[in-house]
């Protein structure tokens, strides 16, 4: 028998039989992702449902100020909370979203006809009220314009006189885009799925082999030390792909449960989205086999090796916030980076654009090399005689 | 037979192998005997090819481990001074997976299994996870192990480090079964009285340089003392790190 699938046999039946790689493997790898998933993006949709769609309730001061004012806010969806004693403190102390005070001067400066002042109370720092403060703003917008046009008509004039250009929007965005710029954190979920789903056995069969100071009367065995590696490294990858087909399952039925339509926002989620996922991330499970193997030589010891990958974990982040903090239109070389490529791709897979062959080739093609490369260098140090020295 | 030419391995400024030679002949049993830290385990560590020597070369049967490495490993048999094992394997999954890397047959690893486990009388817990097994169960499936392709030279670092008596005296007549057996067995030690009793010869090693080579009567007549303990303190200049 090949000696590559010995090793990879042996280390598959052994962390077979090892309750935590299977939990981290089977479990919280690929679940935690479309957990997370699913409850950010329902309290997220619940949230903004809500608040487009319930009263709009906050506390208003001197409302027998301006009877007719409070009566058309109430028309457009207002609620008139009891008058808080300071506004001020009110606001900073997250007790309102906002806080309407008619001064009593209101109703003179309105009879003679001046700019009568209200005023509202908000904190733009705080992102969680600014629906509302939009809201209230537009109520008080609006009743000011037709109230405006009212005074025009009764002077024999044309409201139009007042509003000489007139925006017409026109949103270009589709369900599908709509859900994908909200979405774009998935493809985050599958990188970590399969980072998580192999880490523990990179560390196990490396650093923590040589701990266990198993790895010397191993490497004394009559096999190339890159043999070894190679069976290792397939056993981390059986683990990781098997998070992954998890993890894309899982996102498959996540799918029923977000309430996107609510939105008018359509996920692409199904089989045929799990599947070419799976294409796309296939060269990625292998590069991060070879680099979580490869830190685990670096390290002393278990404990260092779990470090530095908890580190190394961060790194898939980056093209995700990248993108999402500053959002660039998607060129053909992005799919030439690893990480890159599966976060453009997953993202566009999502929204509904299509990925070309030529495009998932350029993926796999690139791919495939840097973690040929990146296995290369472990091998190197796989070949060194420092590695399984134990003490 | 083992042939150790001229060794040297430097770690930095220190020298911790310092022109290393000696033979070690088939039917016999050579000890490796020296303080901690002389030099014994690089030694043995360059002998299966797991640490490269900076000059000198190792022969095994008459191949030049530096040119084959592969092919020396295959004649030996070795017990680390690491000698770690599978806790989630049982014993005999352990010694399964090694006949495997050796490319030892089938049938064949199955045979030489059942054996060793018969003589190093392992039966009661061949079968058992090697989690929680006792310092020498694991040294006994540890050696298992090491010889399951049957090699015809046997490296042994410290073999009865953390052995209780009774496994000791055991892992001692074990020895001298496969020198009679007709192979060639090189072990390393810090307990002279061991050294003592086994070996048809002893090599002092001290500082990473070889200080005595010879039988043990000869070692006592060349130092002029009866008693082997005064030898070494006499060879290696002083008693610091040995064990009586």
């Amino acid at each position: 028998m090949n000696a590559s699938l010995v090793v990879f046999l042996k280390e598959v039946r052994e962390n077979l039989r090892d309750k935590r790689t299977l939990i981290n493997a089977l479990v919280t790898g690929p679940l935690i992702g479309p957990l997370m998933f699913v409850m950010i993006v329902n309290v997220m949709i619940s949230r903004q449902l809500n608040q487009a769609e319930a009263p709009l309730e906050l506390p208003i001061i001197g409302a027998s100020n301006a009877p007719n004012l409070v009566a058309a806010l109430r028309q457009q969806g207002f609620d008139p909370q009891p008058p808080v004693a300071d506004p001020i403190a009110a606001v900073r102390n997250r007790d309102a979203a906002a806080v309407l005070q008619i001064p009593a001067g209101f109703g003179a400066s309105w009879d003679k006809g001046d700019p009568a002042q209200v005023e509202v109370y908000y904190d733009s720092s705080r992102r969680d009220t600014q629906p509302s403060v939009s809201r209230l703003k537009d109520m008080l917008e609006r009743y000011s314009r037709l109230t405006g046009g009212m005074r025009l008509v009764a002077r024999g004039l044309s409201p139009a006189l007042a509003g000489p250009v007139i925006v017409d929007e026109r949103d270009q965005s589709t369900p599908r885009s709509r859900a994908g710029a909200l979405f774009s954190i998935l493809p985050y979920f599958f990188v970590l799925t399969v980072f998580i789903g192999g880490m523990y056995l990179a560390i196990d069969l490396t650093a923590g082999e040589r701990e266990r100071q198993s790895l010397e009367p191993l490497f004394v065995n009559p096999v190339a030390p890159w043999r070894i590696l190679l069976g290792k490294i397939g056993a981390i990858c059986v683990f990781s792909v098997s998070s992954l087909l998890i993890c894309a399952t899982a996102f498959t039925v996540a799918g029923r449960f977000i309430p996107t339509e609510k939105l008018g926002m359509d996920l692409g989620l199904g089989p045929v989205f799990a599947l070419k996922v799976l294409v796309l991330m296939l060269p990625l499970v292998l590069l991060i086999a070879a680099l979580q193997t490869l830190v685990a030589a670096f390290s002393k010891s278990y404990r260092e090796a779990q470090t530095y990958l908890g580190l190394l974990m961060l790194v898939p982040v980056l093209p995700t916030v990248l993108l999402s903090v500053m959002p660039v239109k998607t060129v053909a070389w992005m799919y030439a980076v690893p990480l890159l490529a599966q976060q453009v791709g997953i993202t566009e897979l999502l929204v509904g654009g299509s990925v070309t062959a030529a495009q998932v080739a350029l993926c796999l093609l690139c791919g495939f090399a840097v973690a040929a490369l990146t296995l290369a260098v472990t091998a190197r140090v796989y070949g060194s005689e420092r590695l399984a020295i134990s003490a | 037979m083992i042939q150790i030419e001229n060794l040297h391995k430097t770690f930095g400024a220190v020298r911790a192998v310092d022109g290393v030679s000696f033979v070690a002949r088939d039917g016999e049993i050579t000890g490796l005997l020296g303080p901690n830290g002389a030099g014994k385990t690089t030694t043995l560590r360059m002998l299966y090819t797991l640490m490269r020597p900076d000059a000198g070369r190792v022969l095994v049967d008459g191949i030049d481990s530096g040119v084959d490495p592969i092919a020396v490993r295959k004649r030996l048999g070795v017990l680390p001074d690491a000698r770690g094992l599978y806790k989630r394997l049982t014993a005999r999954e352990n010694i399964d997976y090694f006949a495997h890397l050796q490319g030892v047959p089938a049938a064949e690893g199955a045979r030489r299994r059942e054996a060793l486990i018969e003589v190093l009388e392992m039966g009661d817990f061949a079968d058992r996870h090697a989690e929680g097994f006792s310092q020498g169960q694991r040294v006994k499936t540890a050696i298992a192990r090491a010889l399951i392709h049957d090699p015809k030279n046997v490296l042994l670092d410290e073999p009865t480090n953390g052995l209780d008596v009774m496994a000791t005296r055991r892992m001692r007549q074990f020895m001298r079964d496969l020198r009679a057996e007709g192979r060639c067995v090189l072990f390393s030690s810090h307990i002279m009285q061991e050294v003592a009793q086994l070996c048809d010869r002893i090599v002092v090693i001290a500082k990473g340089r070889v200080v005595a080579d010879e039988s043990p009567e000869a070692l006592r007549e060349h130092t002029g003392e009866s008693n082997l303990e005064e030898a070494f303190v006499k060879i290696i200049g002083s008693g610091e790190g040995l064990a009586a």
